[in-house]
């Protein structure tokens, strides 16, 4: 059932991220920057894959499903272009979420207002 | 078992009080399992709207950051992350937060060195790290010949 597995796989990907929090200084920044590069890495070595087709959502969603889609991307791309494909792959293939972030980023800021200081 | 009442009274509050890191832990599960879960929903959406399996994992990244950002903006995301911890800043939707609340907390800055600027605090990092381990694997790719 893939909608149990990607609970699972998810919430633990999640858990053992807060012993990180809990029992280390890294900020939120050093994390967050850290999973998108192990997501690179685990996809390279070809690890990332099979937990994506067992948990779907479960490991695309987390941030480390973000490298993942930085590095299938540019693995297809060098497969069609080579060269060229080292530098267009990765971003093409996280367009949507960069794009998007930055745009209703943008549209949140202007939209609503900041927190109450008080 | 005898037990003074001190003793008892310990043993109570040691078992009824979880330690934080569990607490914790069991908090960011949750949460950040039924972000997961969501995930899945609105990816089977997309997929049954026609939509390939890669095309799908984007549209399911767009709808999501744009719901974390439209709750950064309502004052949610944050309510919801005191207590989720890693659940609510691991998953896609922590990412749009990082870069939707500065964007607003630094309105006040201006909207170019304040809200186009300070958007990129933490997301700057995980581009500028994100892409380049994918171009070192790209470069690995092409000198390997794969």
């Amino acid at each position: 059932m893939q909608y149990v597995n990607a609970f699972i796989v998810g919430g633990v990907i999640c858990a053992l991220s807060q012993i990180l929090i809990d029992k280390t200084k890294l900020t939120p920044a050093r994390i967050l920057t850290a999973y998108v590069v192990l997501g690179v890495i685990l996809t390279a070595i070809g690890l990332y894959k099979p937990l994506v087709d067992f948990a779907g959502a479960g490991a695309t969603v987390p941030l480390i499903g973000f490298g993942y889609t930085l590095a299938e991307g540019v693995k297809t791309a060098v497969a069609e272009s080579g060269l060229l494909g080292v530098f267009t792959g990765g971003v093409k293939a996280a367009a949507g979420g960069i794009s998007a972030a930055v745009f209703f980023g943008l549209l949140t800021a202007l939209l609503f207002r900041p927190a109450d200081k008080s | 078992m005898d037990l003074t009442p001190q003793e008892y009274e310990q043993m109570v509050n040691e078992q009824s009080k979880p330690s934080p890191l569990l607490r914790d832990m069991v908090w960011a599960f949750v949460v950040g399992g039924g972000i997961c879960t969501l995930g899945q929903v609105i990816l089977e959406f997309w997929k049954k709207t026609g939509l390939n399996e890669k095309d799908a994992a984007a549209a399911t990244s767009i709808t999501l950051i744009g719901l974390a950002a439209l709750l950064t903006g309502l004052h949610v995301y944050e309510k919801i992350a005191k207590h989720a911890g890693a659940g609510t800043l691991v998953p896609i939707t922590g990412f749009s937060n990082s870069v939707a609340s500065p964007a607003l907390e630094f309105k006040s800055e201006g909207l170019i060195l304040g809200t186009a600027a300070k958007m990129f605090i933490i997301a700057g990092p995980v581009l500028v790290y994100g892409i380049g381990a994918s171009i070192v694997y790209g470069m690995i790719l092409v000198f390997l010949g794969v």
